[in-house]
């Protein structure tokens, strides 16, 4: 871990009640009277129910309701949006189906749900769940996107035009060329906290939720709109949530129902999913098929890159993401052409899993650079430094910052690169081949608006406020960080208040995006506390007095001139020699021109050593270094933890993860986390993380660039490229399982 | 089939017969326990509630205290803890034994509670991750992952600290290859496990009593 002698690595602000105990997640919350709900959900893909028998679950102990679409409580604003990105709510539908929980017998896709059981205790509305009985008349389903790619619709939105510069096939032309196709499966957030809802209605107008959400804002929206009443009259509670990884970042249909319920039982109802439910009901990584069209020179230019991207989604819902967003702006190439589709299958919708389309994209892209490198004879890194671009090609404008070169040296020394054989397969270790790989990352740098409180008082503390919830990055501690450098109050003595509605407005969390929108808030409404101080000791008697404003200094409680030290005022005695008990500031910060003038990328290397071994198949990352160019770092201890977070979910992607679906069915056979491979313990080697470190100089006064996305974009790309240069197998599938390498030696 | 991958037609739930054996097989085991008399409230409802079903004592120490409790016997150690108890540090990561997110300690042993009817352990003693903590003072496992930064969102955070705890006190933590083979039951999505084991190391290296 790099560390910058001004920000010097601090402990996770919650730590001690994360490693207590005492950190109380949405379903901790122990309401009286409190209700469990179980949901059931369909067993078909496509069609409709006949039938659905209750009575039994409805008679059996303990059972306080059980609802269907026979007898769910109306919600008058169902087509409210459904909460996200600060950006605004997704497009609506364009699609012929509707999908409202349990409004209709119709079945759109497995695991939907088609009952939900409340009872007094979690063990019997387990039983009464048990006890439903469903009779479907079922349709053929669709759920097997590479056998309905000829179905792909051009979506609507951001993401559904087709991009072109420069001459279309112009790669075709080139002396050296390539295409690929590439496949990501289904991938699963999983959190390891399952999802639900705990509501508590207060008023006939007023609601309590504890909620697994990614924004509590967001959420309080979504319900206001959903059940027509005041926000005002919403609390939305998320302190602490464990782990979204995108799933969290939209309010779910069954999130609402629960509180429709809670108001119809006139009781607190608690929800939280089963393990398979988190497969069906919560969104995921789409399956997409890409192909990349490559063409370059013998001099190793880029003449022509075309870049195509198909994925599935709901027939309910149009889901898109920025799958071949990288291929536009990353390389100096003077012919470009991207085409994204979506096909509308019988599954439930996809949603944002962290690196989002963008980890999807780099996959593609960076394997097929590592292809033309070696069908060149280049260096992978040399190959990409003969088509670095200082500007952006797609917008024509500077990067408001990009280290690249410098993050490719560093993680090239770090690694070993020279240890890299350029000839495949000619590396091996005892019964071992040995292989390394790299791949670029990049994802948008962010500055939404946000809010901020910030309260110092006469005794020295400062309190900061915002409703943002920390979903495991160590956003609260980052907050103190950038506390702490405006004012110069001990890390100590800073408390951060986030994850409740209460607090000041705040973006859902993700985007990679809070630490600039938030951590610029809660600078702006600190530096506004400065002044306010500085002022106080210039304009009144005092050693201060008459000095001039930029000459003073602030740092451990003591105001005093740069110069001169020896002119100073204790803070605390200032304030209460004016009876200021407290300087409370407020605000929202938001960005300025520079946010049009400049394109804000965040920008990672990867770089792994893999072992394979030839006869059973089996990969293994020995080593990886990530480096990451996302700005000035403001919490590095925290930053360093969310750089081998990513890299962990990386290893998954590359080598294990994959929900798999049998198509005949249309339900997944593997939804459970013991035949859903995350990686383990043993999965994962010790992992150096270097940052660059050096300030974004237009995002936000931090300088600070995102950085959650970076850490896992790319890093499936360098496993696939490690193991080619093992073995001299080009895996295009992911993940790489041992039958892929067995399959084609 | 050409384009369609599965057959129309209607069907029944496929569960439903196993279930109608599983109901009645409760049943008869209702009939076959009359439940005891004497037995403590809990004070949340929960006897009450329970009334009209079968409710079994249990007597178990959990983090040195003796509890004296009825529960149906189909309560798993894990439900018992958070949702009778207010013992919710331990958490619930997959209800199937395959997370790890919930482990205690049963006699000393590192278990699944989620995997555990709360019958079973009767006359046992359960530690949790509440009881790891002396009054203020942390568990020498829950020092070292502060430092080390072992955690992120903090959901398997005390499953596995009781499981690194039970890893070095079985002798399974002599080489951070041994610490990853050893802790891969509790899965981290994060991805904080380089740092989890740094902080394992650390405190085995370190020589604390665990």
């Amino acid at each position: 871990m790099d560390t910058n002698p001004k920000n010097p690595p601090i402990d996770r602000i919650d730590g001690r009640q994360k490693v207590t105990g005492a950190a109380k997640y949405f379903a901790e919350f122990d309401l009286p009277n409190m209700a469990y709900c179980v949901i059931v959900g369909s067993e078909i893909a496509r069609g409709t129910m006949a039938r659905i028998d209750t009575k039994k679950a409805a008679g059996a102990p303990g059972v306080l309701g059980v609802f269907t679409h026979e007898n769910m409580p109306p919600i008058p604003g169902w087509d409210a949006p459904v909460g996200g990105q600060a950006d605004g709510p997704p497009p609506k539908p364009k699609t012929e189906e509707t999908y409202r929980i349990l409004s209709s017998p119709k079945i759109l896709f497995d695991g939907q749900p088609i009952a939900m059981v409340v009872a007094d205790t979690f063990e019997r509305a387990t039983y009464a769940a048990s006890l439903i009985k469903a009779i479907y008349t079922r349709q053929p389903s669709k759920t097997d996107l590479r056998k309905y790619l000829a179905n792909g619709v051009m979506p609507g939105g951001a993401q559904g035009a087709d991009y072109s510069r420069g001459k279309p096939d112009a790669y075709q032309s080139a002396p050296v060329q390539l295409e690929a196709n590439y496949t990501i499966p289904i991938e699963v957030h999983n959190p390891m906290e399952l999802h639900g809802i705990l509501a508590h209605w207060t008023g006939e107008k007023q609601l309590m939720i504890y909620a697994k959400t990614q924004g509590v804002n967001a959420t309080q929206q979504a319900m206001a709109q959903a059940f027509k009443i005041d926000p005002k009259n919403i609390q939305v509670h998320t302190e602490f949530m464990g782990g979204g990884f995108g799933m969290g970042l939209r309010t779910w249909p069954q999130e609402t129902a629960v509180v429709a319920i809670a108001r119809k039982i006139g009781r607190p109802v608690k929800l939280m999913v089963h393990r398979s439910q988190m497969f069906t009901l919560v969104g995921h990584r789409p399956y997409t098929v890409q192909t990349i069209q490559m063409g370059a020179d013998t001099n190793g230019k880029l003449v022509g890159l075309a870049h195509a991207a198909t994925a599935e989604t709901a027939s309910y819902e149009d889901f898109t993401e920025a799958t071949v967003n990288m291929t536009k702006f990353m390389y100096a190439c003077p012919n470009v052409s991207t085409r994204y589709r979506i096909v509308r299958l019988d599954r439930g919708v996809p949603i944002w899993m962290r690196g989002p389309g963008e980890a999807t994209g780099a996959f593609a892209l960076e394997s097929a650079m590592d292809e033309m490198a070696h069908k060149l004879g280049l260096d992978p890194i040399e190959f990409r430094l003969r088509n670095y671009t200082e500007t952006d090609p797609e917008h024509n404008r500077p990067y408001s910052s990009k280290h690249l070169k410098e993050a490719y040296q560093k993680g090239a020394e770090a690694i070993g690169w020279s240890n890299r054989k350029s000839q495949p397969g000619s590396s091996r270790e005892g019964d071992w081949l040995i292989g390394y790989g790299m791949s670029t990352g990049t994802f948008n740098a962010f500055r939404w608006q946000a809010n901020a409180r910030a309260l110092l008082k006469a005794d020295g503390s400062l309190t900061v406020q915002s409703a943002v919830t920390d979903i495991g990055p160590g956003t609260g501690t980052a907050l103190t960080m950038i506390a702490h450098n405006v004012l110069g109050v001990p890390i100590d003595r800073i408390k951060v208040e986030y994850g409740d509605t209460s607090l000041p407005n705040a973006p859902t969390q993700g985007g990679s995006a809070i630490v600039s929108a938030v951590g610029s808030a809660v600078f702006d409404v600190c530096t506004a506390i400065k002044k306010e101080l500085i002022e106080l000791a210039v304009q009144s008697a005092g050693p201060l007095a008459g000095q001039k404003p930029e000459a003073l200094t602030l740092a451990d409680g003591l105001l005093s001139v740069e110069t001169d030290p020896s002119k100073k005022v204790a803070v605390a005695e200032l304030m209460r020699s004016h009876n200021r008990m407290v300087i409370d500031k407020s605000g929202e910060s938001k960005g300025g021109p520079n946010l049009q003038n400049y394109s804000m990328y965040s920008f990672s290397v990867h770089f792994v050593q893999v072992r394979v071994n030839p006869l059973t198949g089996v990969v293994r990352v020995s080593k990886a270094v990530s480096v990451a160019d996302s700005g000035r770092i403001v919490s590095p201890k925290t930053a360093a933890s969310q750089m081998i977070g990513g890299v962990t979910g990386g290893i998954g992607m590359a080598l294990t993860e994959e929900a798999v679906i049998d198509h005949r069915f249309g339900r997944f056979v593997n939804n459970n986390l013991a035949d859903y491979h995350v990686a383990v313990h043993a999965d994962v080697p010790a992992i150096e993380t270097i940052f660059i470190d050096k300030p974004d100089p237009y995002i936000n006064p931090m300088g600070a660039k995102g950085m959650g996305e970076i850490a896992l974009i790319g890093f499936a790309g360098a496993v696939a490229n490690a193991v080619f240069n093992a073995t001299g197998q080009r895996v295009r599938d992911l993940p790489i399982t041992p039958d892929k390498l067995l399959r084609t030696a | 089939m050409a384009d369609e991958e599965t057959s129309g037609g209607e069907i029944e739930n496929p569960g439903s017969s196993r279930r109608t054996f599983l109901k009645q097989s409760t049943a008869l085991a209702a009939l076959a326990v009359t439940p005891p008399a004497g037995i403590t409230a809990l004070g949340n409802g929960f006897p009450e509630k329970a009334a009209a079903y079968e409710l079994l004592p249990l007597q178990v120490e959990i983090n040195g205290t003796v509890q004296k409790l009825s529960i149906e016997p189909r309560v798993t150690l894990l439900d018992l803890l958070r949702e009778q108890l207010g013992l919710t540090g331990t958490k619930k990561g997959c209800d199937h034994g395959q997370c790890g997110a919930c482990t205690v300690h049963l006699d000393g042993q590192r278990i699944n509670a989620c995997l555990t009817l709360a019958l079973t352990t009767e006359g046992s003693q359960v530690t949790t991750i509440e009881g790891l903590t002396k009054g203020d003072t942390l568990h020498p496992m829950q020092e070292a992952f502060i430092k080390h930064d072992g955690l992120q969102c903090g959901y398997c955070t005390p499953g596995q600290i009781m499981s690194a705890v039970a890893c070095i006190r079985e002798g399974h933590a002599d080489s951070p290859d041994e610490v990853r083979e050893y802790m891969s039951g509790n899965i981290c999505r994060c991805g904080a496990y380089a740092n989890i084991v740094n902080a394992i190391m650390d405190v085995k290296q370190g020589g604390a009593k665990v």
